[in-house]
Formats: structure tokens, C-alpha cells, sequence
């Protein structure tokens, strides 16, 4: 019988590498001949390809290139072409959006124009391969659940690129392309709109997001304890439960009175999910449309608690001073 | 085949720790509570960084009192502008302090003509004297940041002609059509090895009245009207890091970090600091921007523009330069 109770998969099923069921008219032939990887088969299957390219793909990867290229060509030309230097600062290179006064026109390319051009590249890229995600589900005969999950991720980048500078009315709003510079830009954007913590989309999609870690730990660390009845046969056990099925449901009712089922628990990993992104969005949107500082939003709504002093009493001098703050 | 594997996952494992841990400080960190618990009004301090901070914040001996000659100094030297009401003795020890703490390797010869003191003609001289009056105006007019500690010579200077902590405006970029960087994105010490802009001071504190104002976030839940960008808010996101860079401390030593916006239950360190700001702003203006055509070229920045100061000039690493210790009164002559 198989053993779960090891971090890695203990194994390994070697048989004639299996080339997929026939595609439909109309698509490519599956391309690479399929190999055996030992290491691969200790994460998941060992069978690495074939893989199926397609015109989506193919043009998406094409797009992706492009915007990489324009990316790490800008970042290469910000340290003077120095090879070491693009090694060493990597993480602190990025391509910049334009500079406020240029609002929602098309810049010059040694301001923001690079930017610009490779948001482009990099948006039609994940569109192109969004489609490819929805196709080759279609075609598989597969439902599309995967293909909106992704959708719900490529909102949010929609959100902070595109849709949210389009309504405050300039591209530098938008994040730049680089390791450091996004997380700064994503503190910047918390000082600005004073303190996103008390911003409540900001809050759900917290929750969903730690919910989804929690929701997945517990999901597949029921399976593994339960594998040795052959709970790992999640689908079967959707209509007939079986020792596993029970003894997983029982021991969760026990420990806190509800469980989900063999069906249901992957609808709530899936929601969870999808929803972080979602709300993450929405948060991201209203901050400068809509709410200018949620700190205060949430004064105003009675959510900020308020805590006894503990230093004296500080005003502003700039108030009594009328001097530039 | 198994073992191999093990080897190079063990070796990947080890270049991965070595990388995500290299730029880390010695533990331990130690951490205090500063306002009411469960608020996150923590200080975290690494000793070791503490105690280097120290070292570099010693107050040197004091030269021995001078006893009054009843001579002023303007009555024995020549073209004494700043100092001619001083008792000449006095005058002679602060020429000779200065001298350490200025120019310890040059000596007098620095900015004097040792053949005619009086001769101005060493542009060292003339921002000498324009600097003893920059320190007297900084004792006199802004004691709600210096207190009666004050400043001396010393204070920035520490045995450097050019103290240790200064700023230039940063050349613009080189033209090209690529590498477009707006002013940020390298690792750049100054604003504490982060990617934000590396030049936040020529916005903010150059002036009293600044090109920027360095308060970005809304003071209204709603929006206005025109309002401040992600772009200006990393510049005082990165004159911010500079200020903690330069005291040592993160920024709950000054800010309730809940909220920027809100002055209520924060440190009264702020205003002390906020004082701080106004200071540098108003120096810069009054005696460091003009000193520029004063100076001979290799001492200017990229743009041509003088030195100036910021918060490290002073504090270099110490949230109380010198540790707090005042060498202003050993030298009243400079209040």
C-alpha cells in the first residue's frame, strides 16, 4: 500500500509516456517528445510534456518576450549596460511610469513611453494566454473554473495598471515594473491614502487571502491523514463516501461541530481564492476616487477605535505656523 | 542518483539561506513598548548598531578655559567681522578648537594666510566666518530643535573640512532614449538602501518655502480636489527614510504610524523633529545655498550647486548628535 507520511510523493508510476487524448480539428499538434524527470515525479507527475503551443500561445509568448525585453533592456540601460551592476541591483532596478505631468498622453519613450509600451505587451500577453486557459479547457472538454480564477487575478492587475490611473487621470499612478520599486509603491500608496489597513475591501481580501492558506492546509492535510483509507480518491467519494469520507467528516465535526464535503470543500477553496484578488481590487479602485483617507473614512464610521493617551499632548506646529508642512 | 539529488538540493538550500540572510543585522534586536499596548508603538533597536552609533558620537576634550585678557578681539587682529566683540583669548581658543575640529591635518594655514591673518583672499576663510554665523543664529533662533544644547563647529564637522553628511542636487539623467529611472530606483544609501527617490531633499528641504510639500496624505476622508501622487509621496517616503537613517531609529520613534495624517497620540518627539525640519530648510536657504558662488568648483555638485545639510549632517547615526552631550557650553562664545 502506498505511504503518505513523507513531505515529498513516495510514488512514482513509470509506464509508456501517455500523449493525451486526441485534440479536436483545427488545433496544433502537441509539441516535445515526452521525458521522465525523478526529481519531478517527488512534486507531481514525472511525465514532463507534451506541450501544446497553439496560435494564443504562441502570440502571448511572443507579447510576454516583448514586454520582458523592454523591461530588463530599460533596467540594463539605468546601470550603463555594467553586467555586474544589473546582477548586484536587480532587485532595485525598474522600468518607472511617467512622470505626473504627462496625465493620460502618450510620452516621450525616455520618460515613461518604455513603460507604457511594455504595459501594453505584458497586458495583451496575459489576455492572450487567458484565452488560451479558456480554450484548451473548452477543448478538453474541461469546465472553465481555472480560466476565471486567473481572470480574478488579472482584475486586480487590470486595476493598479490600467483601469484606476485611466480614472485618477494620469499613467504614474500605475506601479513600475521592478522588484523594490513595486513594494515601495505599494507602501507610497498605503501612506498616501492614509493607512489601507482600515480600507474594509483591503480587509476582506486579507481575510480570503490567509482563509485560502487555512482553507488549504486543512484540506490537504485531512486528505494525507485519511490516504491510508484511500482518501486521496476525492471524486469517487463525492457520491460514495466510504470509510475515508466519513472518518474525515467525522473528525472535523468533532473538532468543530461542521464539516465540508468531498464536493463542497474545493467550491470553498476556489471562492476563497478568487475573492481575494476581487476585493483586493475593489479596494485598490476606491482609494483616490472615491476615499482619500481611510484612516479618517474610518474615524467617520465609528471602525477606528480609539486608544487612551499615553503620550502628552501633541499639536501640529505647522497649523499655529502657516509655514509649508 | 537519490544522493546527488539530495546534494544539490542541499547545496541550493544553503546559497538561498546565504542570500536571503546576508543583509541582516546581529541579532539580538531588542524592542520596547512606547505607547499603549497592542499598537504596534514599538522601538527595535540592534545593540551592536547602538553601540557603533555611540562610538561615533564621542565629544571630544574641551580646551582648558582662557582667562580674560579685557582686550576685544577686533581691537588686536585685523578685519574681525563676526567675532570683534570677544575677549581676545577667547577668540584665540575658538580659533584654535576650530582648527581641530576643522582642519586638524592643515592647521591655521587651511583658511588663514599665516603671513596676514586679516587677508580674505582663501574662500576657506570666508565660509569659516559665514558658518561661525550660521552656528550662532542656529544657538540663537532655533531652540525648539537644538534646546540649550546647541551646536558647535564640532557637531558636524567631527575633524572633516567638509562635514561627513552633506547633500548636492542630483544630476539629471544622461538624455538617453532608455534607462528612464524618475529619480529612483537604485540602492541608494541615502534614503536607506531603498529604491526611493534618491534626491528627495532638493523638493523638500531646500527652501523654507519648498518646491513640495513634504505632508502627502489627504487630511479629509473624501477627496477634494487636486490631490498629491504616488510619485511625491515616495519622495517623503524617501526623506523619511533618510531621517531614520540619520537618528537611528524607525519611525514610531516620532510618528503613531495608524495614521501619518493625525498629529493626536503621537511622540512629542515629532514636533521636536518637525522643528528640525523647519531649521534645515531655513539654513539651506539663508547660508548654504548662497555660499555656492563662494566655492571653488571641485566643491560643488553635479548641477553646480553647494553643499547643503540634512538631518545626518548633525546626527550621524545618533538620535541626540553627540549623544545629547553639549560641547556649546564650553564655547558660549558661539551662542
Amino acid at each position: 500500500m502506498a505511504e503518505y507520511q513523507n513531505i515529498f510523493t513516495r510514488v512514482q508510476v513509470r509506464a509508456p509516456a501517455h500523449m493525451g487524448v486526441e485534440a479536436p480539428a483545427g488545433s496544433w499538434p502537441r509539441d516535445g517528445k515526452p521525458w521522465f524527470s525523478y526529481l519531478l515525479g517527488k512534486i507531481g507527475d514525472a511525465q514532463l510534456g507534451p506541450f501544446y503551443l497553439g496560435g494564443l500561445g504562441l502570440a502571448s509568448l511572443i507579447c510576454g518576450f516583448v514586454a520582458i525585453e523592454i523591461i530588463g533592456l530599460n533596467m540594463a540601460a539605468a546601470v550603463h549596460w555594467n553586467p555586474v551592476e544589473f546582477v548586484r541591483q536587480l532587485p532595485w532596478l525598474a522600468l518607472e511610469p511617467p512622470p505626473a505631468k504627462y496625465g493620460l498622453t502618450i510620452p516621450p519613450l525616455a520618460e515613461g513611453g518604455w513603460w507604457l509600451m511594455a504595459g501594453f505587451f505584458l497586458t495583451v500577453s496575459i489576455l492572450l494566454w487567458w484565452a488560451r486557459m479558456y480554450t484548451r479547457a473548452r477543448e478538453l472538454g474541461m469546465g472553465t473554473h481555472i480560466a476565471w480564477a486567473f481572470a480574478s487575478a488579472i482584475w486586480l492587475y487590470l486595476v493598479l495598471g490600467f483601469i484606476r490611473p485611466l480614472l485618477m487621470g494620469s499613467w504614474s499612478e500605475a506601479v513600475p515594473f521592478g522588484i523594490f520599486p513595486h513594494l515601495d509603491w505599494t507602501a507610497a500608496f498605503s501612506l498616501r491614502y492614509g493607512n489601507l489597513f482600515y480600507n474594509p475591501f483591503h480587509m476582506l481580501s486579507i481575510a480570503f487571502l490567509y482563509g485560502s492558506t487555512l482553507i488549504f492546509a486543512m484540506h490537504g492535510a485531512t486528505i494525507l491523514a485519511v490516504s491510508r483509507y484511500g482518501g486521496e480518491r476525492e471524486i469517487e467519494q463525492v457520491v460514495d463516501r466510504g470509510t475515508a469520507s466519513e472518518r474525515a467528516a467525522l473528525f472535523w465535526r468533532w473538532t468543530m461541530g461542521f464539516n465540508a464535503t468531498m464536493e463542497s470543500i474545493h467550491r470553498w477553496g476556489w471562492w476563497f481564492a478568487v475573492l481575494c484578488p476581487l476585493t483586493g481590487g475593489i479596494g485598490i479602485l476606491l482609494s483616490g476616487t472615491v476615499v482619500d483617507n481611510w484612516y479618517l473614512w474610518a474615524v467617520k464610521h465609528g471602525v477606528a477605535p480609539s486608544y487612551p493617551a499615553v503620550f502628552p499632548p501633541v499639536t501640529d506646529p505647522a497649523a499655529a505656523q502657516g509655514v509649508t508642512p | 542518483m537519490i544522493a546527488r539529488a539530495n546534494r544539490i538540493a542541499g547545496l541550493v538550500a544553503l546559497i538561498l539561506g546565504v542570500v536571503a540572510l546576508g543583509g541582516c543585522e546581529k541579532p539580538p534586536q531588542v524592542t520596547g513598548q512606547q505607547g499603549f499596548r497592542g499598537t504596534g508603538m514599538v522601538d527595535v533597536r540592534t545593540p551592536m548598531a547602538v553601540e557603533q552609533a555611540l562610538a561615533r558620537n564621542q565629544v571630544p576634550a574641551a580646551l582648558p578655559a582662557a582667562p580674560p585678557s579685557g582686550t576685544k578681539a577686533g581691537l588686536v587682529f585685523q578685519n574681525v567681522k563676526v567675532l570683534g566683540d570677544t575677549d581676545v583669548t577667547e577668540f584665540t581658543r575658538l580659533m584654535n578648537a576650530m582648527t581641530t575640529w576643522v582642519a586638524p591635518k592643515e592647521g591655521c594655514a587651511y583658511c588663514h594666510d599665516v603671513a596676514n591673518l586679516a587677508d580674505d583672499s582663501k574662500y576657506t576663510k570666508v565660509v569659516a566666518r559665514r558658518m561661525i554665523e550660521m552656528t550662532r543664529h542656529i544657538n540663537a533662533s532655533a531652540k525648539t530643535h537644538v534646546a540649550e544644547t546647541g551646536v558647535t563647529c564640532y557637531t558636524c564637522h567631527r575633524g572633516n573640512a567638509v562635514p561627513q553628511y552633506i547633500w548636492h542636487k542630483a544630476a539629471p539623467g544622461e538624455g538617453g532614449m532608455t534607462g528612464f529611472t524618475d529619480g529612483q530606483n537604485v540602492a541608494a544609501p541615502v534614503v536607506g538602501l531603498t529604491s526611493l527617490p534618491y534626491d528627495p531633499f532638493a523638493d523638500l528641504i531646500a527652501a523654507k518655502a519648498p518646491a513640495q510639500a513634504i505632508r502627502v496624505a489627504a487630511n479629509t476622508a473624501l477627496p477634494t480636489g487636486p490631490s498629491r501622487s504616488i510619485k511625491d509621496t515616495e519622495e517623503t517616503y524617501g526623506l523619511m527614510m533618510h531621517l531614520s537613517q540619520a537618528l537611528g531609529q524607525n519611525c514610531t520613534f516620532c510618528h503613531n504610524t495608524r495614521s501619518f495624517y493625525d498629529w493626536e497620540g503621537n511622540p512629542p518627539r515629532r514636533a521636536t523633529a518637525w522643528h528640525g525640519i523647519q531649521m534645515v530648510r531655513d539654513l539651506n536657504e539663508q547660508f548654504l545655498t548662497p555660499l555656492a558662488s563662494t566655492l571653488p568648483a571641485e566643491r560643488l555638485g553635479p548641477t553646480g550647486d553647494g553643499p547643503k545639510l540634512n538631518c545626518a549632517t548633525c546626527h550621524q547615526g545618533a538620535s541626540k548628535p553627540l549623544g545629547g552631550v553639549s560641547m556649546l557650553q564650553d564655547y558660549s562664545v558661539l551662542k
